[in-house]
């Protein structure tokens, strides 16, 4: 019998063929922890679980990048809780500046084709742009991998999208996971793992966009198929492959030759709408950066609409750069000089602004156009604070003009 | 008496706990607690009660992965959550640390703000001063864990995760 993306990986895990509902107990492949949970992560290891040792160091990886650097004493003394665990346990870490840990585990080829990569972040999704079943969990979940170096899963129902055609000038791979949010709505995947096809031809860093954003469907999952620019990069387990006799639950096909740039709007993911829609919406601030949208390739689209153009008078741009690699390839052509010409503000690479907690809070009544994938109310900061979502191209074109513009209208 | 506290679909966490409350930015003595529901709802977290059951719309805890937003509605012991569907990482962790989640469609149509109400987990009812409802069980593997206490509790006490 046929088998998806997520029935491959799962059944390959426990040495047998699975269907979706059943419950399998795995091993992951990697366990990742950020700092804004880690420490409850090690208190439940230590204090509920009672184990002084985790049970493999090597599933684990650490990543300083929620609040980094360190904004106050509290977070300084938690991040240096989780310095001291890593040290102890002999577990990687990747400190303050080295970045978001979605783009970091995929750049250091921690999570590979055909892995089973669980972390602390709802984005953990993202590691389906490299082939990996990647799924975010709270604490304890993680807790319990960490020391028992297992987890429950359901087996997910799987959603298959299927796109037809080439995005047009101006259109990205945002403008795609943002339509999926508008088609599907945000509960559209719950327990669900989606699929990608028809996407051999988009490049990593716009897979991963899309990946990260699969939970925002309300998925378990979001798996491409690893081919393209995956395949060549990554070594790919020959027993994962697109099975043309895999069933799926439900079938979605997007046109991209009709694709427009879209927007979300204030306060839901799925309140999605062409830009024209809402073209002319005066901005506070412009937030290039996550693991939706903070890579070069993003500041790089950014920087093609800001070249020789400051930005809106009374305007702030951030750039939070997802990763110090990312960044140096900025810095290694012109793309950051252009943005810092424009005035752009350069921010630690790191989750910046996304959860409002450093780097760019949101005050009383502000309004925020943002790169990233979430943009509930109060996310970013007051929750009075409106926070629409968009890509690169339309961040770039709204802080030159001051009003959400259609970059192609510049 | 314990009271029905109602909210619409798709709850975020975000909404329960503000990142910017998480424990990791909280001072000393600070208890995420206290800021359950904090600009969302500000009478929830003034007012509600152990005992207290919240009713909501469906794809209730949908956003972040924080543990720390059903962990401050357990720590605020509120009797139960009732929505037609939880998002999945919220029902996970909800089901870890043995908070009783009930998925019922019918119920958000049923009760109102502000009623009075008790919950007898044990036997899946929710009891109003007029009605007594019979509430859908939920999966055997999730009551087994609420029953235990929480996820922690279940492995250490059976030696096993649940489905192994």
């Amino acid at each position: 019998m046929g088998q998806t993306f997520a029935e491959q990986i799962l059944g390959q895990k426990v040495g047998r063929a699975v269907r979706p509902g059943e419950l399998v107990v795995v091993e992951p492949d990697v366990a990742m922890g950020h700092d804004s949970l880690s420490p409850s992560i090690i208190r439940i290891v230590q204090e509920q679980m009672g184990a002084a040792r985790v049970h493999d160091p090597a599933q684990i990886v650490l990543v300083l990048d929620h609040v980094a650097p360190a904004s106050t004493v509290g977070v300084a003394n938690n991040q240096n809780i989780v310095r001291r665990f890593a040290a102890e346990q002999g577990i990687r870490l990747f400190e303050v500046g080295r970045g978001i840990c979605h783009q970091v585990l995929v750049e250091e080829q921690v999570a590979r084709p055909g892995m089973v990569v669980v972390g602390s972040d709802s984005h953990s999704t993202s590691y389906g742009a490299v082939g990996a079943f990647g799924s975010g969990m709270g604490s304890t979940d993680i807790a319990l991998v960490w020391a028992t170096g297992k987890t429950w899963l359901r087996v997910p129902e799987t959603l298959r999208v299927m796109a037809h055609g080439r995005f047009r000038p101006g259109v990205t791979a945002k403008d795609f996971a943002l339509k999926l949010g508008r088609v599907l709505t945000i509960a559209g995947a719950t327990y669900m793992a989606v699929e990608y096809h028809g996407l051999d031809w988009l490049a990593l860093d716009g897979r991963q966009t899309i990946a990260s954003m699969a939970v925002e469907l309300g998925a378990k999952a979001g798996i491409f198929p690893p081919d393209g620019e995956v395949a060549a990069r990554f070594d790919v387990p020959d027993w994962l492959f697109v099975d043309p006799e895999a069933r799926y639950a439900r079938t979605v096909a997007i046109n991209l030759d009709e694709l427009e740039p879209q927007v979300a709007l204030p306060h839901a993911v799925d309140n999605v709408v062409d830009v024209s829609a809402v073209a002319g919406t005066k901005v506070d601030v412009v937030f290039l950066g996550t693991c939706t949208n903070g890579r070069y390739e993003d500041m790089r689209a950014a920087a093609d609409v800001l070249k020789g153009r400051p930005l809106a008078p009374g305007l702030r741009m951030l750039v939070t750069p997802a990763s110090r690699q990312e960044l140096q390839k900025a810095i290694a052509d012109d793309t950051l000089s252009t943005l810092l010409a424009s005035g752009v503000t350069l921010t630690t690479p790191g989750c910046g602004a996304c959860m409002g907690r450093h780097q760019g809070t949101l005050g009383e009544g502000e309004v925020c156009l943002s790169t990233g994938n979430r943009n509930f109310k109060g996310r970013m900061g007051d929750p009075t604070s409106q926070i629409y979502l968009a890509s690169p191209a339309v961040a770039a074109a709204t802080a030159v003009t001051g009003v959400i513009t259609d970059p192609r209208e510049l | 008496m314990p009271r029905i506290w109602k909210f619409g679909a798709d709850v975020d966490t975000d909404q329960i706990v503000p990142g910017r409350y998480a424990p990791y930015m909280l001072k000393e003595g600070q208890d995420v607690k206290e800021y359950a529901f904090i600009e969302a709802r500000p009478d929830f977290a003034r007012e509600a009660q152990p005992g207290d059951v919240i009713v909501a719309g469906a794809n209730f805890g949908c956003g972040s992965s924080r543990e720390y937003a059903p962990d401050a509605l357990r720590r605020r012991q509120i009797g139960a959550i009732i929505a037609p569907s939880f998002a999945r990482i919220f029902f996970r962790n909800a089901i870890n640390l043995g908070i009783p989640l009930f998925e019922s469609a019918e119920m958000p149509d049923l009760v109102g703000d502000g009623e009075a109400v008790e919950v007898d987990v044990v036997n899946g009812r929710l009891i109003t001063a007029t009605t007594t409802y019979q509430l859908p069980p939920l999966p055997d593997f999730a009551a087994d864990v609420i029953r235990a206490g929480g996820i922690v509790r279940y492995v250490r006490e059976n030696g096993r995760f649940p489905g192994e």
